[in-house]
C-alpha cells in the first residue's frame, strides 16, 4: 500500500468530524463508507497520494456531476439508482478474505469455467482463490514487463501512471472524453478507482497483444475503471479487454472511461469481452454497465478498432465511438451483443467524420434470446469539411424465441453532399427448419443454437486475436443455454 | 431394422398418416412412391423426429429401440440419416467446420473417438471426390449459394461422413438434371451394404432406374396401398396411379397441411 501524506489525512479529518472514529484513523481501512460527497472524492484521491491537480480535476468532476441529470433517453429500464446507497472506494481485497482452495469457490462458477475451457490454474485465479498459492503469475508478468520496456511500451495500471508519467496523464487524461461528458463519464471522472495505461511511442509495434490477464493479479480494477491508451505516430498496439469467464464482484453499478488517442500513421485494435453477472434468470441482480468509450484518430491515415463482444451485466449502455479528426482515418466498430434471459443492451457506435477522405465500418450483431431487449443505436455524422467520407453500416438482429426483442436506432447526419453513407439492416429468427437440420445431423438443440449464433456473428468473430475468439464461440453458447426447449 | 406399426400421424390436429405399417429388414432398399400429398414427407420428419408432427398411434421399432421415446440427434446417433428435399442453409458456418461437428456429436453418441482435424480433412476430401463435388463447396456457408444439385450432393456426402445405418433420402432426385442424377444415384449405390437399409421416397420413377429396390410401397391417403418388387414402380410410370384408383391431385391440400 502507498504511504499516506499525513497532510492529506488531516485535510480529509479535518472537513468532517464524522471520520474521527470511522475509517480514516486507521489508514489500512478497505472500504470508504457508503454514499458520494467531496470528502469521499479526497478519500479516494488520498488514498492513491494522487498529486493536487488531479485531486481538483476529480472535485471539478463531481460539482458538475451534481448539475447533472441521469439520461432517460436509451431503451433500458431499471429501477431507480441511489448514488448515495454505494460504495465508491475499496481496496483491493486482502487475501485473507479470498477463497482458500478451488473447494472454497461456487461450483456453479466452476462448471461456467470448466465449459469454457478455462485452464485449471487461471480458474483459481478468475475465482478469487489467493493466486500465489496456486500459480506464479509475478515472473510471467515480469517476463512480459521486461519485453515492454526493451521496446519502450508503458503498461500500467492508472496509479502507477500518474506517478510516473504525470505529464502524460496530465496532458492526455480527459482530452477525449471531458470530466463533464455525460452523467456516467463525469461520475467515472469524479471517483474512478484504478484502470490501464498504455503508452506507445514513435514508430512502435508493440511486441505482444495487451491483455488484462496479465493483470489478473494485479488489480482489482472495480467499478469505475479508467483506461488511456495513446499510441504515438507510426505504432501499433492491439489492447484486449476482459475476460470470457465471469469474474467475482460486488458491485452493481459500474461506469467505465477508456480513451484513445492515436497520431499519424498509427492504429490502435481494441478488442473487449464482457460477460459481467447478467443477473439470474428472472431477473434479479446482475451488473448495470454504463459505459464510456471514445477513440480519437487524431493524426493523418491513423486507425482505431473497436471489437465488442458483450454478453454480460444484466444493464449495458455503451457506444464505443471514433472521432476521425485526421484526414484519411479510419474507425470500424465490430460488435456482438446478446441479450438472453431479462437482460436489456442499448449499445452501438459514434462516428464522428471531420477530416477529409476519412472512412468507417460498423458490423453490429445483435442476439435477443429468453425475455432480453437488444437495441442497435448508433451515430454516423459527416461534418462539412468532411470531402469524401464514407460509411458502411451493417446492422443485424437474431431472434430466439418469441418473448424477446430487437430494435435498431441508427441516426445518420451528413452535412457534406459527396459524402458516401450506406446502411443495411435485418431481422431474422433461428428457424425451426435450421434446428432440426443441425439435430437430425447429430447436434443438441443447445449444440445448434450455438453453431447457428456463432456463423451469424462469424463477421465480427473473426476480428478478434485467435485465442479470444475460441473463447468467445464458446462464451456465446455458455450465455445462451437454456434458450430453447 | 425398421419396424412400423399402425402408425398415425397428425399435423396440427389434422390426420396426414392413418394406420401406416412398414417392415424393411437389414441390408434391404425400399422405395416409397406415391401422389402428392399422401404423406410420404410426413413419414420421412416422423423417422427423424420432427416437431409438430404428432404420433396419436401406432408405433415404431427401430433396431429393437421404441424410436419414439428419442430426440432427433439420438436418432442420428443410432444411425438414422435424413437426405433432406429442401437442405437448410445456415450462414456463416462453413460446410467443413459442420460436418466435422455432426460427425463427431455422432461419434460421441456412439462412444466412439472423436475425429481430429487432419484425419477428417483426409476423410471429406475422398467423400467429395467421389461425388465430383468442388471442394471450394467446403469452404461456404452451409448450403448457402448452393445450386440445387450441389445441395443434393452435399446431403449424400454427408450420408457418406455419418455412415448411417438406416438412410432416408426424400425426393432427392427432385430439381436434379440427368447427370446429377447419376452421380447421386452412384453415392447412395455406393453406401449399399447388407449392414444398411434404405428407404428412398420420390414421386418418380426415374431415380429407380439407377438405384433399384428391392421392394417398392405405394403410399397414399396416409397408408400403403400397394406393395410389389421393382416392376411395380415400373408399371406405376406406365399407367400412372389412376391404375390404383388414385388421382394424383386428391390430396395436393393435405400437403400443403404438412
Amino acid at each position: 500500500m502507498m504511504a499516506m501524506n499525513p497532510d492529506t489525512i488531516e485535510t480529509v479529518e479535518a472537513a468532517t468530524g464524522e471520520y474521527k472514529y470511522g475509517f480514516v484513523t486507521d489508514i489500512e481501512s478497505e472500504f470508504a463508507p457508503k454514499g458520494l460527497n467531496e470528502d469521499i472524492v479526497r478519500f479516494i484521491s488520498a488514498k492513491k497520494d494522487e498529486p493536487e491537480w488531479l485531486l481538483q480535476w476529480r472535485l471539478e468532476a463531481f460539482r458538475h456531476w451534481q448539475t447533472m441529470a441521469e439520461p432517460k433517453w436509451s431503451r433500458v429500464r431499471y429501477p431507480t439508482i441511489d448514488f448515495q446507497d454505494a460504495y465508491y472506494y475499496a481496496a483491493p481485497k486482502s487475501p485473507d478474505d479470498a477463497p482458500k482452495s478451488l473447494d472454497e469457490v461456487d461450483p456453479k462458477l466452476l462448471e461456467t469455467y470448466e465449459k469454457l475451457g478455462i485452464p485449471l490454474a487461471e480458474r483459481a485465479a478468475l475465482a478469487g482463490v489467493a493466486v500465489d498459492a496456486v500459480f506464479d503469475s509475478v515472473s510471467v508478468a515480469t517476463t512480459f514487463k521486461a519485453e515492454l520496456e526493451k521496446a519502450g511500451v508503458i503498461f500500467s495500471s492508472m496509479s502507477e501512471a500518474v506517478h510516473d508519467h504525470p505529464e502524460l496523464i496530465r496532458s492526455y487524461l480527459g482530452s477525449v472524453v471531458p470530466q463533464a461528458d455525460n452523467f456516467y463519464a463525469t461520475l467515472n471522472s469524479a471517483v474512478f478507482s484504478d484502470g490501464t495505461f498504455v503508452y506507445v511511442p514513435e514508430g512502435v509495434r508493440c511486441p505482444m497483444e495487451l491483455s488484462t490477464y496479465f493483470r489478473i493479479n494485479a488489480a482489482n480494477t472495480g467499478q469505475f475503471e479508467r483506461t488511456l491508451i495513446i499510441a504515438e505516430a507510426g505504432s501499433y498496439v492491439s489492447y484486449l479487454e476482459g475476460c470470457t469467464a465471469p469474474m467475482r464482484d460486488e458491485n452493481q453499478l459500474h461506469a467505465a472511461v477508456v480513451e484513445l488517442v492515436v497520431h499519424d500513421e498509427a492504429a490502435i485494435k481494441y478488442s473487449t469481452v464482457q460477460n459481467w453477472y447478467p443477473g439470474d434468470a428472472d431477473g434479479k441482480g446482475g451488473i448495470y454497465n454504463f459505459v464510456t468509450k471514445r477513440g480519437l484518430c487524431r493524426g493523418r491515415n491513423s486507425k482505431i478498432s473497436w471489437t465488442q463482444v458483450e454478453t454480460g451485466s444484466a444493464i449495458t449502455w455503451k457506444y464505443p465511438s471514433c472521432v476521425l479528426e485526421g484526414d484519411g482515418s479510419v474507425g470500424e466498430f465490430y460488435s456482438v451483443a446478446l441479450t438472453n434471459n431479462h437482460q436489456q443492451a442499448d449499445t452501438g457506435t459514434k462516428m464522428i467524420h471531420i477530416g477529409r477522405n476519412t472512412s468507417s465500418t460498423i458490423i453490429s450483431k445483435g442476439v435477443s434470446a429468453g425475455f432480453g431487449q437488444n437495441t442497435y443505436r448508433g451515430l454516423v455524422k459527416i461534418l462539412a469539411g468532411a470531402e469524401g467520407a464514407r460509411n458502411y453500416t451493417q446492422c443485424d438482429s437474431l431472434l430466439i424465441g418469441d418473448t424477446c426483442g430487437a430494435h435498431t436506432v441508427p441516426y445518420i447526419e451528413v452535412a457534406n453532399p459527396g459524402a458516401q453513407v450506406e446502411h443495411e439492416a435485418t431481422t431474422s429468427k433461428i428457424s425451426d427448419d435450421q434446428l432440426f437440420y443441425c439435430q437430425q445431423r447429430g447436434l443438441s438443440a443447445e449444440e445448434a443454437v450455438s453453431v447457428i449464433v456463432n456463423g451469424y456473428c462469424k463477421e465480427v468473430l473473426k476480428e478478434l486475436p485467435m485465442e479470444f475468439a475460441v473463447e468467445a464461440q464458446k462464451l456465446l453458447a455458455v450465455s445462451l443455454e437454456g434458450s430453447v426447449g | 431394422m425398421l419396424s412400423i406399426r399402425n402408425l398415425h400421424v397428425a399435423v396440427e390436429g389434422k390426420e396426414i398418416l392413418c394406420g401406416l405399417d412398414l417392415e424393411i429388414a437389414t441390408g434391404e432398399l425400399h422405395a416409397i412412391m406415391g401422389p402428392n400429398g399422401s404423406g410420404k414427407s410426413t413419414l420421412a420428419y416422423v423417422l427423424a423426429g420432427r416437431e409438430g408432427y404428432d404420433v396419436t398411434a401406432g408405433e415404431i421399432v427401430f433396431r429393437g429401440k421404441n424410436l419414439l421415446e428419442l430426440a432427433p440427434e439420438e436418432r442420428a446417433g443410432d444411425g438414422i440419416f435424413l437426405a433432406f428435399q429442401y437442405p437448410v442453409e445456415i450462414p456463416g458456418v462453413s460446410t467443413m467446420a459442420f460436418l466435422k461437428t455432426s460427425v463427431n456429436s455422432v461419434r460421441r453418441y456412439r462412444d466412439e473417438k472423436e475425429i481430429g482435424a487432419v484425419e477428417f480433412l483426409k476423410l471429406i476430401r475422398a467423400k467429395a471426390k467421389q461425388l465430383k463435388m468442388d471442394e471450394k463447396l467446403l469452404q461456404r456457408a452451409v448450403n448457402v449459394g448452393f445450386s440445387g444439385g450441389e445441395k443434393k450432393r452435399n446431403e449424400i456426402l454427408q450420408m457418406a461422413l455419418l455412415e448411417p445405418r438406416l438412410a432416408v433420402l426424400d425426393e432427392t432426385d427432385s430439381g436434379l438434371d440427368i447427370d446429377a442424377l447419376k452421380i447421386v444415384a452412384d453415392g447412395v449405390n455406393a453406401m449399399r451394404s447388407p449392414e444398411r437399409s434404405t428407404l428412398v421416397i420420390t414421386h418418380y420413377q426415374r431415380l429407380l432406374g439407377y438405384i433399384v429396390p428391392d421392394r417398392v410401397h405405394v403410399l397414399a391417403q396416409g397408408r400403403i396401398v400397394a406393395d410389389g418388387g421393382k416392376e411395380l414402380a415400373l408399371e406405376l410410370e406406365e399407367k400412372g396411379y389412376a391404375m390404383l384408383g388414385l388421382d394424383d391431385g386428391e390430396a395436393a391440400a393435405r400437403e400443403t397441411a404438412a
